[in-house]
Formats: structure tokens, C-alpha cells, sequence
């Protein structure tokens, strides 16, 4: 073979190697790593998977924080307005979470349709609301 | 009347680089001399007019003038001075400004530094410059201006920057990271110029190389100290979340290291040309590409401004048209810039083939985890996130696969090597830097493989460099004789390896030996890390400035000797009543120690805390600072001042 082809034929054979070792990094890593987010209506309708890593988000009901006496055990109720969803949680809250704030939380729904949360994130400045959470408001019709 | 100086400024601005775009390109295409000399006192009169327009919107911050909206929604009467000053850039439309000044800066910085560039290619750098500035002066007048009022009536006072931004680290980091951002757009403009005048040699990768490398070089600075800043500021401890809009500035900065290396070799040996300059527009047009994702709300980030369609969608429209237009320019004309320059497959031209396929997979993975979302949202699929692990995934092997070649790289011939060469040198460095995997770990008291991997691989980084030096120095010569005789480009590669290696070490080892707990607490508490202890004083009230705290007292201790007080705090801060956390850092060269408070917890004075032990987590930072400063000391190369070329070259750029 002419030495440039035979050079050109390796540049294509590395560039088909790399991108499917690069591809198969992409799937490898999405499996299981990414993950959907639910409103609370859609959860109560029972459309949400349990025991798969999902999102749930909201407004924190009002009166519904209760705090362990013991641990840092946390537990509150979201709601798109349409619905409500348990939320139970174990660790430090961040600093802007509080009663009638949107939050967005990672976790798992258990089979007693408890979300049993692995992170909570809340808003960061006053003005700023997740967009999923003014979505799922916006459905309800709900949006302040 | 200030605000209106400060409108008035920012619309001369735009209509200067409105000049600045036209002019000189138009006398670039008709060989016409006095309308090209134009380009650099344009240049002058818009950064004139931009510093003004800037100069003015510090000044109403400064004096508190609350009937200027940005003012009175980001500053409070009660800000301290320094905070009121950074207020300038904590918000979307006076960050905005700042980014129109930085790029204002960089096109005064080329008309000053390249005036022994052909007057045709300066024109047409310039031009270019000026038409990016157009671009984003437009941005700012049509969507974000700084300068609106609250008519006919004021706010008595304002309602405060985000505690968060009330940060020392923030005064700094939004420019430096602009200066890397932005920076990229003058090897776009040179790239740009390059492609219209049908002529890429090692000539235009000279001149293109010391800007890239000290914009390069202000990114790795500005994302270090974005790193930083999170780690302390946010109380979580955490110093990368492969948050989107971090990826935002990541993306550049890994097309950017790409094209780095890439330049390097274009200077050198004049191969790579058409790849380099894809790159140098990738590089740019990734930097756009993080504009929009920060400022068009599309992303829940916690670096979202807040939501407003319509400047995503001029971002957008910009970016397609800056996309659209080089990649047709560059359809149109890199045929007739390639070259015929041979290189064998043992060369260090291959191995910076690698390095720079690497950067572009790494690239590619991480555009992919960030848009995928908006995809999906898009196809009405769902509203997914892609979380840590996706990224963990992709880019940790990528980086890995990497550094076999660094440590060959720095020693290997260009164009053609001999494997014969290589070997008795790598099978030293090899069987160093397994002995070093195995030893070196148990300095941190336990054997892990993660720990001995990334070990291996520094002293490997390392290793290459010394090979390096040691064949330099040959049979002949003190040591110190050759490390002189270095010019500033091998130094400035020597830092920014030997601060990969650092950065290396230290991601894995923190990632493998911290140590964190979330507990709760009463006064008298202790607890317990290895040879640290941390006991729990008590909580007391304290008062700032503008914010009332909890603070809390905690006594360290190694090996039962008191080595440090940590005091973190719980702030509310008066004018918007935001609560905000203040970590406590005993920061050390080996660790740090890490404290921060979550909230009462009802009864006994009983606190959530969080409690961290990070080893090594500093020298990420070092590293990453070495790694920027090797990137400037690179620019400071003799060969980059020479005026020689301009002879050579002259005939040549012309409109073909």
C-alpha cells in the first residue's frame, strides 16, 4: 500500500477505535446515572418507578417539616399543588430550604410511596426557582 | 445624570466597534493602506469609550445610587465598600459589561503588542475583534442594559448581593475567567484572518501562540478559583460538582488545551495547520456556547441567572451565525492551506495527535453529558439530569489513557523517533514509578490502589521531564548549565506538567482518604478522624457588618494536642434575610480541616454539623495555579517578540 494511504488508513482505524471507546464511556455512564424528574402529581398517579433513582420537586408544604430529636433525620412534604409526596431525609439541609420554597430532591420512591431522598437542593438566591418546579407549578396552574 | 455618561459611553462603544468591524476589513479586500491603519486607533477609542461606560457603573455602585436597577437589586447601603465594588459583576447585566471590557481590553492588548504584524493581518485580527464586540456590546444594550432606571421612583435602599457573591474570592474570579473566555476570541480572530488571507504558516502559529496560552492560562486560573471558592463558600466541602455551568467553562478550557498543543506543533514543524485552526474556533465557540448556557436559564445550575428567553435566543443566534460563518470560511478555504510536511509514527508530533484526540473525546463526552438534558427536554422526553457518576465515568479513563504519553512526550524527537531510544529510559522511569506506587502511599497510612495508580502515573509525569533533562544534558555540562540554557516555552510545558502531576495526586487522594461526617452535636461533643479529634465548645451570637450569626466554637486536635480553633458560622444577613453558611478551614499542606454548621436542632443547644477531613485537597490548587503560570511564563519566550517575519511575510498575506 502507498505509504500515505497506509498512514490515513491507521488515522481512520484510531479515530473508529477512540470514538466507539468514547461512545461506549457515554453509555456505560449513563446507565443508571441519569435521572428523570416527576412532579408530585405525576408521583401520586403512581406513573413514577419505585426503587429507581428518580427526582422529585416542589413547593415544601407549610407546616409539614418535622425534625428528628435524636438525629438528623428530616421529614417534609412537597407538592405541585395537585399533590403531596412524603419526602424523608438524612443529613444537613441547604441553607435556603425552608417552608414555601421550591426545592428539587434525588432519591428513591419506596414501595410505601415514601421518597426517601439522597440529596436536597434548594434555590439559591430568592428570585431563582428551579425549572423543573416552575414547570410542574406551571401545569398546575399554580405558578406565583 | 451618571447612568446616562455610562448609556452613552456603552452605545459610542458599539458604534466604534461597528467601525472597528467594518472599516479596516473593508480596506483589508482593497489593498486600501489608510483605511487599515485605522484598526488600532479604533481599537484605542473603544476600550476609551468601554472603561468609561464601565468606570461609570462602579461609580454608581460605589455611591449607592439606588434609582439604577441593577443597583438597587444587587447592593445594599450596608455592603461593605470592596463587596459594593465586586456588586459591579454580581449580577447578569454588570457582568455583561465587565465581559464587553475584558473583550474591549484583549483588542486594545493586540493593537498595542502586534504592531510588527503585517498591517493587512492586523487589520483584519482587529476587525474581527471588532465584529465579536459588536456582537456582544449589542447583547448588552438590546437585552441587559446596566443603566436602566427605577422611574419616576427609587428604592430608599437596595436589596442586597447575594451573601454568597460576598466573597473575596469572587472579587476576582469572574475576571480572571473572563480574561479566559474571552481571551480565546483573539486566536478565533487570528485563526479567523488567517483563513482570509489563504496563508497559515508557523509565522501565524507564532503570532496566534503566546495569546492563546495566556488566555489558557487565565481560564485555568479563573476555574481554580471557581474550584476554590465553592469548596469554601458553599459548606459543602465539595470542590467539583460537574455542575453545568462548571462544564461550561471546562469545555473551552479542554478544547483550549487541545489547541495549546496543537499550536505547538503547528509552530514547530507547520503540520496540524487546518486542525489547529478548527480547533481555535471550537475553543471560541465553546466559550459562546457557556455564554448561553449561563444566561439563558436553560439549565438549573446554581449559577443561573434568572430566566429571560430573549437573551438566549440573541446568544443563540449569535453563536450559530459565529459557527456558521467560520465553518463555511473554513469549508471554503482550508483546501488551499494544506501541507505536505512528513512525520513517522514514532515522533512527538504523534503523540500531540493524542494528547489532542484525548482533549477532543473528553470534550465531546462532557458536551454530550451537559446537552443531553436539553435535548431530551426538548423532544419532550422528560426532564432528566445527568449527574457526578456520568461525568466520573467518562473523563476519569480519558485522563488516565493520557499520561502514558505525557511521560514519553518531553523527550521524543519531532518528526521521527526510534523505539531503541525510548526503551532504556522508560523502563527506568517505569520501575521507578511502580516503586513509588508502592511506597509512596503508605506515607498516608494504608495501601489503596486508586491511591498507588495515581501515583504511578504523577512520578511518570515527572520522570518524563527528567528523562528529558538528563538527555539534554548528555555526557556533558553541569546540571545547572542546562537548566539555563531552557528558554521560557520548556520551562512553561516543565510547570504545567509537574502541576498536572500535583492535581492528579491530589483529586484521587482526596477523593480516597476524606474523611466527612454530617452529626449532631451539643456542647462538650467530641469526635473522632484517625489522629484528629474535634470537640464541640458551644454556640454563640455574633454581629457583622450587615448580618447577625451563630458562631461556633470548635478546639481540634491531633494526637490530643490542641492544634487549631475553628469557628464556622450561621449568617443572616439583614437586608435580604438570607441564611448563609461560613465554613471554618484549618488549611494545611497535607490537609485541611473542615467544619460547618447546618442548624439548631430544637433542645440542649443541639447543632447539625458537618466535619471534614481532606488530605492533600490544596495541592488541586497548586497545581492547577502552576499549571496557569506555566502557561503565561510560555508567552514570555523570545521568539514571540522577533520582528524578522514581518519582511518574510508581507508579500504573501494578501487577499488571494
Amino acid at each position: 500500500m502507498h505509504p500515505k494511504r497506509k498512514k490515513r488508513l491507521w488515522l481512520v482505524i484510531g479515530v473508529v477505535i477512540f470514538s466507539s471507546a468514547g461512545i461506549g464511556l457515554i453509555a456505560y455512564g449513563l446507565s443508571g446515572n441519569i435521572n428523570l424528574f416527576y412532579p408530585p402529581a405525576e408521583v401520586a398517579a403512581g406513573k413514577a418507578p419505585h426503587g429507581q433513582s428518580i427526582r422529585v420537586g416542589g413547593m415544601v408544604v407549610e407546616g409539614s417539616i418535622q425534625r428528628s430529636t435524636s438525629s438528623l433525620e428530616v421529614r417534609f412534604e412537597v407538592t405541585d399543588y395537585a399533590a403531596v409526596v412524603p419526602v424523608i431525609y438524612s443529613g444537613i439541609l441547604p441553607d435556603l430550604f425552608d417552608e414555601g420554597q421550591g426545592v428539587v430532591a434525588a432519591g428513591m420512591l419506596t414501595e410505601q410511596g415514601l421518597f426517601q431522598a439522597t440529596e436536597v437542593l434548594a434555590k439559591h438566591d430568592e428570585n431563582y426557582m428551579p425549572p423543573e418546579v416552575a414547570d410542574a407549578l406551571e401545569k398546575a396552574g399554580k405558578l406565583p | 445624570m451618571i447612568p446616562e455618561y455610562g448609556l452613552f459611553a456603552l452605545i459610542m462603544t458599539f458604534v466604534t466597534a461597528i467601525a472597528l468591524a467594518v472599516v479596516p476589513m473593508w480596506g483589508s479586500w482593497r489593498g486600501h493602506s489608510a483605511t487599515m491603519s485605522s484598526a488600532r486607533p479604533l481599537a484605542i477609542v473603544m476600550f476609551a469609550f468601554c472603561l468609561l461606560s464601565f468606570l461609570c457603573l462602579t461609580y454608581l455602585f460605589l455611591t449607592d445610587d439606588f434609582s439604577v436597577v441593577v443597583v438597587a437589586s444587587n447592593s445594599n447601603s450596608l455592603l461593605p465598600d470592596f463587596y459594593k465594588f465586586s456588586a459591579v459583576w454580581g449580577n447578569h447585566e454588570g457582568s455583561m459589561l465587565l465581559w464587553v471590557l475584558v473583550l474591549a481590553g484583549w483588542t486594545l492588548a493586540v493593537a498595542i503588542f502586534s504592531a510588527d504584524l503585517p498591517k493587512i493581518l492586523l487589520a483584519r485580527v482587529l476587525s474581527i475583534m471588532g465584529i465579536i464586540s459588536v456582537g456582544f456590546v449589542g447583547f448588552s444594550l438590546l437585552t441587559s442594559n446596566p443603566f436602566a432606571r427605577h422611574l419616576p421612583s427609587a428604592p430608599m435602599d437596595g436589596s442586597d448581593l447575594n451573601p454568597l457573591l460576598q466573597d473575596p474570592g469572587l472579587i476576582i474570579h469572574p475576571p480572571l475567567l473572563y480574561m479566559g473566555y474571552v481571551g480565546f476570541s483573539v486566536a478565533f480572530a487570528f485563526a479567523i484572518a488567517a483563513l482570509m488571507g489563504g496563508r497559515l504558516d508557523a509565522a501565524w502559529a507564532r503570532w496566534s501562540r503566546p495569546w492563546t496560552n495566556v488566555a489558557w492560562g487565565f481560564l485555568t486560573l479563573g476555574i481554580m478559583l471557581g474550584s476554590w471558592w465553592a469548596y469554601y463558600e458553599l459548606g459543602w466541602g465539595g470542590w467539583w460538582f460537574w455542575d453545568p455551568v462548571e462544564n461550561a467553562s471546562f469545555m473551552p478550557w479542554l478544547a483550549g488545551t487541545a489547541l495549546v498543543h496543537s499550536l505547538a506543533v503547528t509552530e514547530k514543524r507547520g503540520v496540524f495547520k487546518s486542525w489547529t485552526v478548527l480547533l481555535a474556533i471550537a475553543t471560541f465557540s465553546l466559550s459562546l456556547l457557556g455564554a448561553f448556557l449561563v444566561r439563558s436559564g436553560v439549565l438549573t445550575s446554581v449559577h443561573a441567572f434568572a430566566t429571560d428567553p430573549e437573551r438566549g435566543l440573541y446568544i443563540l443566534v449569535f453563536l450559530l451565525i459565529v459557527v456558521g460563518g467560520s465553518l463555511l470560511l473554513f469549508a471554503l478555504r482550508a483546501p488551499a492551506v494544506n501541507s505536505e510536511i512528513r512525520y513517522s509514527w514514532l515522533s512527538r508530533e504523534t503523540l500531540l495527535l493524542f494528547n489532542n484526540v484525548v482533549f477532543l473525546v473528553a470534550t465531546l463526552t462532557i458536551l454530550f453529558g451537559t446537552l443531553f438534558p436539553l435535548l431530551m427536554d426538548a423532544l419532550g422526553q422528560g426532564k432528566y439530569s445527568v449527574g457526578p457518576p456520568y461525568f466520573n465515568a467518562v473523563f476519569i479513563p480519558l485522563m488516565a489513557l493520557l499520561v502514558p504519553a505525557m511521560g514519553i512526550g518531553p523527550f521524543t524527537r519531532w518528526r521521527a523517533d526510534s523505539g531503541a531510544r525510548w526503551t532504556r529510559p522508560l523502563m527506568y522511569s517505569a520501575v521507578v514509578s511502580l516503586l513509588m506506587a508502592l511506597i509512596l502511599p503508605l506515607l498516608g497510612g494504608a495501601m489503596n490502589v486508586w491511591v498507588s495508580l495515581a501515583v504511578l502515573l504523577a512520578v511518570w509525569i515527572v520522570l518524563g521531564l527528567v528523562t528529558d533533562i538528563a538527555i539534554k544534558r548528555g555526557n556533558s555540562g553541569t546540571w545547572l548549565s542546562v537548566l539555563r540554557r531552557q528558554t521560557p516555552s520548556y520551562w512553561g510545558m516543565v510547570i504545567a506538567h509537574l502541576g498536572f502531576a500535583m492535581t492528579i495526586i491530589s483529586v484521587v487522594v482526596v477523593t480516597q482518604w476524606n474523611m466527612e461526617k454530617d452529626l449532631r452535636m451539643v456542647p462538650g461533643d467530641t469526635v473522632t478522624f484517625g489522629d484528629y479529634q474535634f470537640q464541640f465548645e458551644g454556640v454563640e451570637k455574633v454581629r457583622g457588618s450587615n448580618y447577625d450569626a451563630d458562631e461556633a466554637t470548635f478546639s481540634a486536635f491531633y494526637q490530643s494536642r490542641l492544634i487549631a480553633e475553628l469557628k464556622p458560622q450561621k449568617r443572616r444577613y439583614f437586608a435580604s434575610g438570607q441564611i448563609m453558611t461560613e465554613a471554618a478551614i484549618d488549611a494545611g499542606f497535607t490537609r485541611d480541616l473542615y467544619v460547618a454548621l447546618g442548624e439548631p436542632l430544637g433542645a440542649d443547644d443541639a447543632w447539625s454539623v458537618r466535619l471534614h477531613y481532606k488530605p492533600l485537597v490544596r495541592w488541586m490548587w497548586i497545581g492547577a495555579t502552576l499549571i496557569g503560570f506555566g502557561a503565561f511564563i510560555t508567552a514570555f519566550d523570545k521568539r514571540y517578540r522577533r520582528t524578522r517575519s514581518v519582511k518574510e511575510l508581507a508579500p504573501g498575506v494578501s487577499h488571494a
